[in-house]
């Protein structure tokens, strides 16, 4: 259980600031090589983006849309085996769009399969590509954009295109015109064995984290919103919550590295270099979601586990991001995600921009979430006719929702673009003892993404401690 | 150290990292990354190890020296000499 505020002790030897995977995953590796941890947040759960509500009954996950496998392994070494368990595949991914309709399991095999018949390319062009993005690193060269890649094996292939970018855009929110790497390495993770989710919902596997943080020793205390990174002397001192001291060795930010910079330090610790190229980072886009609950008792019939639909005539970046947008995912949870709960319900997600969202009048903005609402509605009931009668539970979440929750700047839900992870890797060589941790370089994003960087950070970390 | 208490080293963190990495016809002068499927995380894992076990800092531009288990030994031996 959460420790109270008024019972935490006055110095650690790390304080981690927030609560995302990334966040979760550095406390616990750090706590396993022997240092004492707290690990402060500002909301009531533990999650950050990973995270779920309740509502009449229905739980809805935010962030649970699919995995790549090496999250099995990933959670075997950084977690436990409780949790490790629980990682199972989703076996019927859906692409619905004007240039095919197509079930597919996601994995290198069936995609061979399906680029060589349905779209009738090369088996040669096919292991070619595989291998190509299979081989590529985070350090290597960033000049090739994916366009590039794409028409390098693909030329004038829009549906190949398609299928291959339209997922990892909802992925990672990066398109067509970022660097191939940011493409290629998300891409060939999912396609090792295809897509896995967690069984019990994203309430269980943090109830299961909190459990084994606590075993090793963090401290977690929750409504603890951090005001300030202290800093004296370019080197880290603790940092103030609600009102309060706290000293620490070192200090790992798990808010976004924007915040981190913006928000929670003072711009005069960093050097002007640093300060230009931080500047640089852009970051990335946000969400809407849509969610649907079905009345208990009621089912619906199998559609498939998470399905990507557009009816936009091509793939088209500016198109998946507009407020107007045709296209979106929808994951579908189906009784089986949570054994034991007899439930349906229906997440629609959206890429979209803050800004399309910030400046609207409360009234305004209210119903542009009905109309988004009503627009999504339509859409599923292309995929399961009467579907509208079963629901009794409809809610919008939009960029401002995920900005509220989360206090990312503009709501982003994919981090930064790839310049973020240099100044997320670099930001310890400025000030001593300051560390991030959090989505940064589209890379480093998702589930695995986050959690892989909890551990590399954690390194970092403990390598300064025992410096 | 010995370059033969080195190399049991490295295979006992390999071990704790992976209990189903088979060692049988490891080939000391070949890649381990390839013969165990080890991918950089599991690297970092080593690092993570032998900081804590003798307080070694490996920067992170000397990783690819851990590359093989006789890489690891001709690295690591100056540096556990008197461990």
């Amino acid at each position: 259980m959460p420790v109270p505020f008024s019972q935490l002790g006055d110095n650690y030897d790390i304080v981690v600031v927030g609560s995302g995977l990334g966040g979760l995953t550095c406390a616990n590796r750090l706590a396993r090589c022997g240092h004492r941890i707290l690990l402060l947040e500002h909301h009531h759960r533990l999650g950050g983006l990973a995270t779920w509500f309740k509502r009449k009954g229905h739980i809805f996950d935010v962030s649970l849309h699919g995995f790549p496998y090496g999250m099995v392994k990933t959670c075997k070494k950084y977690w436990n085996k409780a949790i490790t368990a629980s990682i199972v595949q989703l076996k019927n991914i859906v692409f619905d769009n004007p240039q095919f309709s197509l079930r597919t399991t996601f994995d290198r095999e069936d995609f061979t399969r399906l680029l060589n018949t349905r779209f009738e390319v090369p088996l040669a062009t096919i292991d070619r590509f595989f291998a190509t993005v299979a081989a590529m690193n985070f350090y290597d060269d960033q000049a090739m954009t994916t366009r590039e890649l794409f028409e390098q094996f693909f030329p004038g292939r829009s549906d190949v295109h398609r299928l291959l970018m339209e997922p990892i855009t909802y992925a990672n929110g990066s398109t067509l015109d970022d660097p191939a790497i940011t493409y290629g390495i998300v891409f060939s993770n999912f396609m090792s064995k295809g897509v896995f989710t967690f069984e019990g919902g994203t309430d269980r596997l943090i109830a299961l984290m909190t459990e084994e943080l606590e075993r090793n020793g963090v401290t977690i205390c929750t409504g603890a919103k951090v005001e300030k990174i202290l800093v004296d002397k370019k080197r880290v001192r603790g940092v103030n919550a609600n009102g309060r001291t706290i000293s620490a060795r070192a200090v790992v930010s798990n808010s976004g590295i924007t915040n981190t910079i913006d928000n929670l330090t003072d711009r005069e610790i960093y050097s002007a270099e640093f300060l230009e190229r931080a500047a640089k980072v852009r970051v990335n886009n946000s969400s809407c979601q849509v969610y649907f609950g079905i009345s208990d008792g009621e089912s619906i019939d199998d559609i498939g586990d998470l399905l990507f639909t557009s009816k936009a005539e091509q793939f088209d970046a500016a198109e998946l991001l507009s407020p107007q947008s045709t296209s979106k995912t929808f994951s579908i949870y189906y009784p089986k995600t949570r054994p034991g709960q007899n439930r349906y319900t229906i997440v629609a997600s959206m890429n979209s921009r803050f800004e399309d969202w910030a400046g609207l009048e409360e009234e305004q903005y209210r119903r542009e979430k009905d109309k988004l609402i009503t627009r999504t509605l339509a859409d599923l009931e292309g995929y399961l006719p009467g579907v509208g009668s079963k629901i009794d539970w409809m809610e919008a979440a939009t960029p401002r929702t995920f900005n509220s929750y989360t206090l990312h700047t503009r709501g982003t839900s994919f981090g930064t673009k790839f310049e973020g992870l240099d100044i997320s890797r670099t930001i310890f060589k400025e000030v001593a003892g300051l560390f991030h941790v959090g989505s940064v370089g589209i890379i480093m994003s998702g589930w695995l993404g986050a959690i892989n960087y909890g551990v590399i950070v954690a390194n970092d970390v403990d390598g300064y401690l025992r410096a | 150290m010995t370059s033969e208490d080195i190399k049991e080293v490295i295979i006992a963190i390999i071990k704790d990292i992976d209990e189903e990495a088979d060692f049988d016809g490891l080939d000391a002068d070949k890649p381990l990354r390839d013969q165990l499927e080890l991918d950089s995380m599991d690297f970092l894992d080593i690092v993570m190890e032998l900081r804590k076990r003798y307080k070694l800092q490996i920067p992170e531009q000397d990783y690819p020296q851990l590359a093989t288990l006789n890489s690891c030994v001709a690295y690591l031996q100056p540096l556990l000499q008197d461990a």
